[in-house]
C-alpha cells in the first residue's frame, strides 16, 4: 500500500484562498460548498506530494507526468464541462448559474477519453495557409488563451496553467 | 485485494470503488455512513502494483469507463454520486 500522505489544515486553507483569489480574478468560481471544495484542495495537495503535480483528485493518475498532463488541475476538460454542466468533473470549479443557485450539482459524466482513445488520438495539425505570420501562435489547452510570440509564456495569464499545457495553434 | 469494511445494518452486498482524494467519493461514503449501512470499499489510489491492476480490472467489469466512485449494490452498478439512486437501490 502507498504511504499515506499527510496534509495540514493550514496548507489546505492557504491553497484554498489562493485558488479562490485566482479564480475570481479571471472569471472562474470555486464551488461554494466549502467542505467539498476543501476536500478537493486537500486531494490536490496529497497528489502534489505523491506525484509532484496537481493530478485531478477525482481521477486515477498514472504518476507519469506526460501521461497525466491533461488531468493536471485545472484539467483540459474543465471549461467544456463548465459550459455543458456548469461544473468541472470534481465540482471544484462551478459556473455563474450554479453559483446563483439556478442549477443543482451532482456527479457529471467523465469526458476524458479512455487511455486507449488517448493513445490513438493524433496531435492536432497546425493551421496552414498563414505561414506568412511573423510569429507562431500558441494556445492554452486549458482555457483557449492565444498569444503570438516565440515561445509560450511560463504560466497562462488567464488560467495559470503551466507552459507545457500550451500547443502550437498557428 | 485489500477491502475496508464499515460496520452497519446489513442491506445486502454493497461494494464501492473509490479514490482517497476524490470529493464525490467522500460524499458517497458520508451518505452510506449516515444511512448506517454495512459496506466494503477500496481506495484504488492507495493500492500498488498487481493489487491496483486487479482492482481496476474488477472495476472495468462493472464500469468500462473506470471512473470513481463506482458503487455496486446487490449487483446493480451506480456510477458517480447519485443520492436518490443510491438510496433507492439500498431501499432506504
Ligand atoms: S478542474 Fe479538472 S482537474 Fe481540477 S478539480 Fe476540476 S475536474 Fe479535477
Amino acid at each position: 500500500m502507498s504511504d499515506r500522505v499527510e496534509v495540514t489544515g493550514k496548507e489546505v486553507d492557504k491553497l484554498y484562498e489562493r485558488l479562490n483569489r485566482e479564480a475570481e480574478a479571471s472569471g472562474y468560481h470555486l464551488n461554494t460548498d466549502v467542505e467539498h471544495t476543501k476536500d478537493l484542495v486537500e486531494g490536490l495537495l496529497v497528489n502534489e506530494k505523491r506525484y509532484g503535480y496537481w493530478a485531478c483528485p477525482c481521477r486515477l493518475a498514472e504518476g507519469i507526468k506526460e501521461k497525466d498532463l491533461d488531468i493536471i488541475c485545472p484539467c483540459d476538460y474543465r471549461d467544456p464541462d463548465l459550459n455543458d454542466y456548469g461544473t468541472c468533473y470534481c465540482a471544484l470549479y462551478v459556473s455563474q448559474a450554479v453559483l446563483k443557485g439556478e442549477k443543482n450539482l451532482g456527479s457529471i459524466p467523465e469526458r476524458r477519453p479512455s487511455s486507449e482513445e488517448r493513445k490513438r488520438a493524433k496531435p492536432k495539425s497546425i493551421a496552414k495557409g498563414v505561414s506568412s505570420l511573423p510569429l507562431p501562435v500558441w494556445r492554452c489547452k486549458v482555457c483557449g488563451y492565444l498569444c503570438a510570440r516565440e515561445d509560450p509564456p511560463e504560466v497562462c495569464p488567464i488560467c495559470k496553467a503551466k507552459k507545457e499545457r500550451f500547443e502550437r495553434f498557428i | 485485494m485489500e477491502m475496508k469494511h464499515v460496520k452497519g445494518k446489513n442491506k445486502g452486498n454493497i461494494m464501492m470503488y473509490a479514490l482517497s482524494t476524490c470529493g464525490w467519493c467522500k460524499k458517497t461514503k458520508r451518505l452510506l455512513n449516515e444511512m448506517g449501512v454495512e459496506y466494503d470499499y477500496t481506495d484504488v489510489d492507495l493500492l500498488e502494483g498487481e493489487e491496483k491492476a486487479k482492482a481496476m480490472e474488477e472495476l472495468e467489469h462493472w464500469n468500462p469507463r473506470r471512473s470513481f466512485p463506482t458503487l455496486v449494490i446487490n449487483n446493480e452498478c451506480i456510477v458517480g454520486y447519485q443520492e436518490e439512486k443510491i438510496k433507492e437501490a439500498i431501499g432506504a
